[in-house]
């Protein structure tokens, strides 16, 4: 569906998923390549976020298919770890491990699942809290730090893994107004290192900044998907109009 | 639309048969849930002996012994208080029942005076009356009281005088001011919550005769309830200090900020609160005091269980399916009894947290 | 209110009247009241106490703890004879206390977790079987329970079951009268094994430490439970099988009323336990269940999508922080475990309580010392307890801003 040059990483075939009686999804496809950074947003309730969250499999889809860099989803456990430890979360509500300190929390998964020993993976962590701007916060514990600061630890977290996408599922909706721009700097100067990006948000101002593609989202359909300066000077649906009017209105 | 069947079917494939494995484990579970209730069934109504006396449980036994709890109900109910002033008991009883039924039916006008009632008044008044002794109402000895009536009169007084003096006792334990009281009120609450209910019970059936004045004769009954008040007290306290934290400190200053006095803001301001909080945690705490009722057939009372119990004991009701029979029927009655309570206090606590929900 | 305006005000009322008119004064009469109160409700008791004890002709003291018993115990874990002191019951009766109370903690916690985790099963059927179990047992009352057990179930029990029969002994049985069983007496060698079994768990905790050290510098991760536990059963038995199995067995044999030989656990043990670890098992389902579910589902979801294990993610997320949940009131329920075992006076079942409280206060008449002897245990039980737990809740406490 959409354009761009480099090879797939993700491909997303017709899929579908429903809650019970609530259609989430009907029938999406969606195609991410290397480098790449899509931008995903709609009304609340039009599957933006089931969307991004069968990427990695935390829901399960009726129907359709999706490929992460080259393996196919099934019920095959060991392929379904292999692709979460490919592709990095971040969620709206941070989901720190509170028993855990910001280092620990950071090299759980480099200890357990990328095998690496205590001391490298300590070196990890640190390299990236210092990139998202907080290694002063290392010992301390999550319930410690402010919403901004949980929220750039989060994304650490995920880096320290080294994933070849990540996924940001409205990573700022849960902030105070005046952390959402300490987390946002952080995740465009990922983005713009090169990370394939695919991220969930209302966030415009950092659309405009990074996204390469801009997609719209409404009662379980792709409406619109288009480079960034066509979807915010002239969309083609009227639903993505009124939208962008009532987000941008704020 | 979707139909009510399909309906159905969904929930069924979403709640049961999800994947292959939960489908094969709930058709074995349900299957074995099946087998059981029909084996209860069958021994407790189809093959059960129903009419007659011991001789016809006795030739039947592979089913329950209903004429055991026919025969000697009125036993289970009253215990040996005399059957032609049983009367009393009757109308003691028909008030508290209409009391609670009132209490618990929300539109009842009047509810506050009802529980005062309740609480204070009635209490008094049926003791008087089941003793008697006066005005020309036969005296009856607790001594012959007992079954349920008895398992009632434990477990109210139980639970009418612990209010009081867990509330005393749970405002004395926050009284940071006052060293000596909070010790004394943390040491008591701590002791009779640290001890088992049966010593309790031991300790007063055996050691207050010993700390009594040879004049004073408590009978088995007083001993039991002094026990009873001791430790019901110890655990109101701790469910009444656990509402008085529960309110917001904006309610203490704002009652001190008017000028109340100690007093006043308690019993105007935080109580009334504090006490509707703790309505759940009360009944719970009745629940248990209910329960424990049955240890005094360890001292030698006959409570329901006691005189269901002295009833399996009785030679002349030796069958086989006698013991079985008697414990379920006082399982169900617990149960009844029990259950119907916590799920009362699950619907307090609903209202009450879906008004706190609605506030923010 | 002004000191000048405070002071005549107080000359005119009296000391009492001004202190009354102060908090802090309020306060001092409140305390100096309950205090005399107390004082003078100890002495009242204290006087009578020593009146009806002489009346009695009772001195008060611990003397008769060394005064022969002379009744029977069915069941002890260390030899008791009749012959043998209160001193010497007491003990018997604590020991059989702690017997079950603590198999009975054991049992019960392993069938209320799994009781807790069926509760919170996709599947409704399960889910559903979880909460009958729980509704249904925590609200009828235990004694009725440990009744129904001991006089409907277990003492009816059939013919006993024998294993190992050969003519008048056996190895094993389960009857109405309890588990008798032939008594281990180990052979020379048989220290070796206990040896060895030593050296195996010296041995694990090695290796424990080397897999750990491993992991901090390399990064791979060595297996440690399955090596460690072939090593701690498989060593010593090993060591056993070698040494051509040092360990005789005194079989029981059928005598016209008793068993003679062999060693018994009494039928009311079982019915007691069957009833503690079925009664407290809702309680502690129910607490399980509000563990887990205290703990939000995102806590999982952020864990898998770095790529953990199902395994891994119930060990190193949900599990700690769950436990931090569970733990407090889980103990609590320990405790009441504890202290509802003292219902084996129902059914005869010598704890602390049914012999000492009972057969030796009733022979003694000493209900001032035993009641404080028993009353002890219990309270120093649910002190100690309590002051762990304050000690673990501080020490777990989250930390927040």
């Amino acid at each position: 569906m959409v354009t761009g040059k480099g090879e797939k990483i993700i491909e997303i075939n017709n899929l579908q998923k429903s809650f019970g009686t609530f259609v989430a999804l009907r029938g999406v496809s969606l195609n991410v390549r290397k480098g790449e950074r899509i931008v995903i947003c709609g009304p609340s309730g039009s599957g933006k976020s089931t969307l991004i969250r069968c990427i990695n499999r935390l829901e399960v889809p009726d129907s359709g298919s999706i490929v992460v860099d080259g393996v196919a989803l099934s019920d095959d456990v060991k392929a379904i770890e292999g692709i979460r430890r490919q592709v990095g979360m971040v969620f709206q509500q941070f989901n720190l491990f509170p028993h855990l300190t910001v280092l620990e929390n950071c090299t759980l998964a480099q200890i357990w699942v990328a095998k690496r020993s205590q001391k490298a993976a300590e070196e990890t962590a640190q390299h990236y809290l210092e990139r998202v701007h907080i290694p002063e916060q290392m010992h301390k514990y999550p319930g410690q730090l402010s919403g901004g600061q949980q929220q750039r630890v989060a994304i650490a977290r995920a880096l320290c893994m080294e994933p070849k996408v990540m996924l940001y599922d409205e990573p700022t909706s849960a902030l105070d107004p005046e952390m959402i721009a300490e987390v946002l700097d952080v995740m465009v100067e990922f983005a713009e290192s090169g990370m394939t990006t695919v991220c969930v948000t209302h966030e415009m101002g950092f659309a405009r900044k990074v996204a390469d593609c801009m997609i719209f989202m409404d009662e379980g359909k792709i409406v619109e998907a288009s480079d960034p300066n066509t979807f915010f000077t002239k969309p083609k649906s009227e639903r993505t109009k009124l939208f962008l009017n009532q987000i941008l209105e704020h | 639309m979707v139909g009510l069947g399909q309906v159905f079917l969904l929930w069924l494939r979403e709640n049961l048969f999800f994947s292959w494995r939960n489908g094969v484990l709930s058709v074995v579970v349900g299957g074995f849930l099946l087998w059981i209730i029909f084996l209860l069934g069958d021994w407790f109504f189809l093959s059960a002996t129903w009419s007659g006396g011991i001789e016809d449980c006795r030739m039947r036994q592979d089913g329950a012994c209903w004429p055991f709890v026919r025969v000697r109900f009125s036993q289970f109910v009253y215990g040996f208080y005399p059957s032609v002033e049983r009367w009393r008991v009757n109308v003691v009883m028909f008030v508290f029942f209409t009391g609670i039924a009132l209490l618990v039916w929300e539109r009842t006008p009047w509810r506050g005076k009802i529980v005062l009632f309740m609480l204070c008044v009635f209490p008094l008044a049926s003791w008087f009356l089941m003793r008697g002794g006066f005005f020309g109402l036969a005296d009856v000895s607790t001594g012959r009281w007992g079954g349920f009536m008895l398992t009632l009169v434990l477990a109210s007084v139980g639970i009418v005088t612990s209010l009081p003096f867990g509330i005393l006792l749970a405002l004395g334990r926050r009284a940071e001011s006052l060293p000596f009281v909070k010790a004394f009120c943390v040491v008591f609450i701590e002791f009779w919550r640290g001890v088992p209910v049966i010593t309790v019970l031991f300790a007063t059936a055996f050691m207050l005769p010993l700390f009594m004045p040879a004049s004073v004769n408590f009978d088995q009954l007083l001993r039991a309830m002094v026990g009873f008040i001791l430790f019901s007290s110890a655990y109101m306290a701790e469910v009444v200090r656990g509402g008085l934290e529960g309110l917001q400190r904006g309610q203490y200053e704002a009652s001190d900020a008017l000028g109340m006095t100690y007093w006043q803001s308690r019993i105007r301001v935080i109580l009334p609160q504090a006490l509707k909080i703790m309505i759940p945690g009360i009944l719970l705490t009745f629940i248990g005091l209910f329960k424990d009722t049955t240890l005094v057939l360890i001292i030698g009372l006959l409570d329901f269980l006691g005189m269901i119990q002295a009833g399996i004991s009785d030679p002349r009701w030796g069958a086989p399916n006698v013991p079985f029979t008697g414990y379920a029927f006082a399982a169900v009655v617990y149960f009844c009894f029990c259950y119907s309570m916590s799920l009362y206090a699950r619907h307090i606590e609903k209202k009450f947290s879906a008004g706190r929900d609605r506030r923010h | 209110m002004s000191e000048a305006v405070d002071h005549p005000y107080r000359e005119r009322r009296g000391v009492l009247r001004g202190l009354w008119a102060s908090r802090k004064g309020r306060g001092l009469i409140y305390q100096v009241l309950l205090f005399s109160v107390l004082l003078l409700l100890i002495l009242i008791l204290v006087s009578n106490a020593f009146y009806n004890m002489e009346q009695r002709g009772l001195k008060a003291g611990f003397g008769f703890l060394n005064r022969t018993a002379g009744f029977g115990i069915v069941q002890s874990l260390v030899s008791y004879e009749e012959t043998s002191t209160y001193g010497r019951a007491f003990v018997v009766a604590l020991l059989n206390t702690i017997l079950v109370a603590s198999i009975g903690v054991v049992l019960a916690t392993m069938l209320g977790f799994v009781i807790g985790v069926m509760r919170l099963s996709p599947n409704w059927m399960i889910a559903r079987i979880a909460t009958i179990y729980v509704e249904t047992f925590r609200n009828i009352p235990l004694l009725l329970q440990i009744l129904f057990w001991y006089v409907a179930i277990l003492k009816p029990l059939p013919a006993p079951i024998d294993l190992f029969q050969q003519g008048e002994s056996f190895f094993l049985s389960f009857n109405n009268r309890g588990l008798v069983f032939a008594t281990p007496l180990p052979q020379a060698g048989f220290s070796l094994v206990l040896w060895a079994l030593s050296l195996a768990v010296l041995a694990s905790i090695a290796w424990s430490w080397y897999a750990r050290r491993r992991q901090l510098q390399k990064g791979d991760q060595l297996p440690v439970l399955w090596p460690c536990l072939a090593g701690i059963v498989g060593l010593p038995f090993a060591v056993f099988l070698l040494l051509g199995l040092p360990l005789d067995f005194v079989p029981p044999v059928m005598a016209r009323f008793t068993y003679e030989g062999g060693s018994t656990v009494v039928i009311e043990f079982f019915a007691l336990l069957w009833a503690l670890v079925i009664y407290t098992a809702a309680f502690i389902a129910d607490i399980v269940r509000a563990g887990i579910q205290g703990i939000p589902y995102g806590q999982s979801e952020a864990a898998y999508s770095l790529g953990l294990k199902r395994t891994q993610t119930l060990k190193l997320v949900t599990i700690p922080q769950a436990l931090r949940i569970i733990i407090p009131p889980l103990t609590s329920q320990y405790l009441n475990l504890t202290k509802n075992s003292s219902l084996a006076a129902a059914i005869a079942y010598p704890d602390l309580v049914s012999v000492f409280a009972g057969t030796a206060l009733s022979q003694t008449g000493r209900a001032i010392e035993i009641m404080f002897m028993t009353l002890s245990v219990y309270l120093s039980l649910s002190l100690l307890t309590s002051l762990a737990m304050n000690i673990y809740q501080r020490r777990t406490q989250l930390v927040e801003r």
